[in-house]
């Protein structure tokens, strides 16, 4: 890890990015109480270790990015929050206070809403009925309660029009709509029910160059309205200008958080990719070049 | 928004679709198959079985009586398989519901209702029993049901011989005559409209004057009322939302909040409670209890919601579906009876219908998941 950051590191520098890791610097000083924190967290499936002694502290009004590796335990680490696993230990805190969801139902009652990797959407089921899925608006009283579907249509069209997505007809089958709309779906309903805390896994991996930045302004407007985020991405162009700190995870452990002022871009990068792969890739791609020119001479 | 490049136009307006015939519409109905199927079923008999007195008023509370029986099975099983499950102890359910009410009142001297009520908290119990297994052991539906198919079938038997020494329970009809529970289950409705209708000459009347068909079997009101009623928990309710949600996807369902468990549960215990129903309107019916009864039901509750358009792995389907499915099937089995037409080819006619409809179904869910 240290050379990965050392490779980056110009000669005036004098600390590594991983020195300065856990998020800990004094700047951020935290009298604050985290809108969310994880405190030694391990979770396992059988004998797979997903995730093993994670700490994480994420304040409202802010974004942090959760980076890594496939498979590094991004997913599970916001399905923990998320309610869909308990932590096999370890300890969740939502605003301070022991958070123990058993199910994702009440996590999103905390106000804690998700955009998941696989969006959790039904394609045989309408755009509105997918939008609402589980938060149903009602009109009427007692056992006369019904859906009031007008409405639901309605909100589902606006959400997915400010999200940049023109919605033909909101009964229309999720299965029907394109990759990255289906994701606009999933994103517009996590906007729109997230209270407090917003985890978004890989929001924009199908999404188009104006979607994503929508979806990328969609962060900064839920920062600013001083929401929790937690944003996963493989793309440093989307991680690095939104984000305020920086998390980095591999083979189910943490290697350390850092504030977005303790590390450039270029670190990033070299985190996301693992600066060693990169520069043997670099090497690799010079031989190649070199075997080519050697073969047409 | 700052965007004006986006904004949101009206459906009717947009130039990427094109206006869908209203009939094109209907077609995306999963009860369209059902429906145009009805329609077939009737001309068909309409022809071969005109002069015979099917279409008589008497023939025709015959097959909706037969139709409506199915069809509260139908109806229950239609929303158990729209959440993705299926319930084949639904036919041992009934002989051993019938047990439990004909047990208590005959052999014990309970009064009716409560023998009636013992019976229905039994099916609330043996079917969160089902639920419960099915979604704490993750097993299928198929497998934990097929189980407790044998087992109700099973206690039916064994209780009844333990008890009675016999697997028949009769003398029903005596207890059940001043019993102010028992009418729910038994009997005719608007018997008044039709001695007026019978006044008025608008109906046949026998020999006495009185009509000769005296009502509505009290069975078909239970059907339309549940059908009304699972109608409008499907497309109307937080409920129905989530039952769709449950067959289509049981993990994505959970993680945007829906109470998978809770659902399922309460589908399973409903199908329990349909049986019950149907129990009780045979019990009274028929003044006894056998502990062979609803041989088979299980499946043919299967086939109405299969022709009445729901799929078989969940997350699809109507409750309107599964009525015009038993009406298919009531219709059938009595045209057969009127026609004359040996009723062995029933059977034959059924399997057909079933293959028929999924082949339909097949075809018109992936015309509804092409781009409208
Ligand atoms: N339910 C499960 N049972 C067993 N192992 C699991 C389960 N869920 C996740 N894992 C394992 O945990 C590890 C982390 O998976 P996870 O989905 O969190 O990775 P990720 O960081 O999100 O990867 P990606 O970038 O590809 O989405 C993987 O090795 C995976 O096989
Ligand atoms: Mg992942």
């Amino acid at each position: 890890m240290t050379t990965n950051a050392n490779l980056q590191q110009t000669p005036e520098q004098t600390t590594t990015a991983a020195d300065r890791a856990r998020g800990d610097t004094p700047k951020a000083a935290d009298t604050r109480t985290p809108l969310i924190e994880m405190q030694a967290v391990d979770k396992h499936f059988g004998n797979v270790v997903a995730l093993s002694n994670i700490s994480l502290k994420v304040y409202a009004g802010e974004v942090m990015c959760l980076l890594g590796d496939n498979g590094a335990g991004k997913s599970t680490l916001i399905k923990t929050l998320s309610g869909v696993h308990a932590p096999t230990h370890g300890e969740l805190l939502l605003e301070g206070n022991p958070a123990n969801f058993t199910s994702p139902g009440q996590a999103l009652d905390a106000g804690i809403a998700t955009v998941f990797q696989d969006l959790a959407m039904i394609p045989l089921m309408s755009i509105t009925r997918n939008f609402f899925m589980g938060r149903e608006p009602t009109k009427g009283f007692g056992p006369f309660k019904y859906v009031d579907w007008e409405f639901a249509d309605r909100v589902a069209r606006e959400e997915m029009a400010k999200i940049g997505i023109d919605v033909r007809d909101p009964s229309q089958p999720v299965g029907t709509l394109s990759g990255g709309e289906r994701q606009c779906v999933a994103i517009a309903r996590a906007v729109y029910f997230g209270a407090k805390v917003l985890i978004l896994d890989e929001p924009t991996s199908a999404l188009g160059v104006k979607q994503a930045s929508k979806v990328l302004r969609y962060i900064a407007q839920a920062r600013n309205r001083g929401l929790g985020v937690i944003f996963i991405t493989h793309n440093v162009h989307h991680a690095y200008p939104i984000g305020d700190a920086f998390t980095l995870l591999k083979r189910g452990t943490s290697l350390g958080s850092w504030r977005k002022e303790d590390i450039t871009r270029e670190e990033v990068l070299n985190m996301m990719a693992g600066g060693e792969e990169m520069a043997s890739l670099d090497a690799e791609l010079a031989e190649f070049q070199r075997t080519d020119s050697a073969s047409v001479a | 928004m700052t965007d004006h490049t986006i904004s949101a136009v009206p459906a009717a307006d947009d130039e990427r679709l094109r206006r869908v015939h209203p009939l094109k519409a209907a077609l995306k109905r999963p009860e369209f198959g059902a429906i145009a199927g009805t329609i077939l079923v009737f001309a068909f008999f309409s022809v071969a079985a005109s002069g015979t007195g099917m279409f008589s008023l008497a023939g025709i509370l015959n097959f909706l009586e037969v139709s409506a029986q199915l069809g509260i099975l139908a109806i229950a099983a239609s929303l158990l398989m729209i959440g993705g499950e299926f319930d084949l102890s639904l036919g041992s359910m009934i002989g051993f519901a019938g047990i439990l009410i004909a047990i208590p009142a005959v052999q014990y001297g309970w009064p009716l209702w409560l023998a009636i009520t013992f019976a229905f908290a039994c099916a609330v119990l043996i079917g969160w029993i089902n639920g419960y297994l099915v979604m704490r052991t993750g097993l299928p539906s198929f497998i934990v049901t097929l189980g407790f198919l044998f087992i109700l079938r099973g206690l039916a038997i064994g209780l009844t011989r333990l008890t009675t020494g016999r697997t028949q329970v009769s003398g029903l009809q005596e207890i059940a005559d001043h019993d102010w529970l028992a009418p729910f289950f038994s009997g005719e409705v608007f018997t008044g409209l039709f001695s007026w209708m019978a006044a008025q000459g608008w109906i046949a009347t026998n020999f006495a004057g009185n009509p000769s068909v005296t009502g509505v079997p009290v069975s078909i009101v239970w059907w339309i009322v549940l059908a009304a009623a699972a109608t409008w928990l499907l497309l109307y309710t937080r409920f129905g939302n989530w039952i769709f949600a449950c067959g289509g996807d049981v993990n994505a369902a959970r993680n945007v909040g829906v109470p998978v468990m809770k659902v399922k549960i309460l589908l399973f215990i409903f199908t329990a409670v349909a049986a019950t129903i149907f129990a009780c309107l045979q019990v009274m019916d028929t003044g006894s209890a056998d502990t062979t009864r609803g041989l088979l039901k299980e499946l043919e509750a299967i086939i109405a919601v299969v022709i009445g358009g729901a799929l078989l792995t969940g997350g699809y389907g109507s409750a309107v579906g599964a009525v015009f499915g038993a009406l298919i099937f009531g219709t059938v089995q009595m045209g057969i009876f009127y026609t004359g037409v040996n009723t062995d080819w029933f059977k034959v006619f059924l399997g057909a219908m079933l293959l028929i409809a999924v082949l339909f179904n097949n075809y018109v869910r992936k015309k509804a998941l092409e781009a409208k």
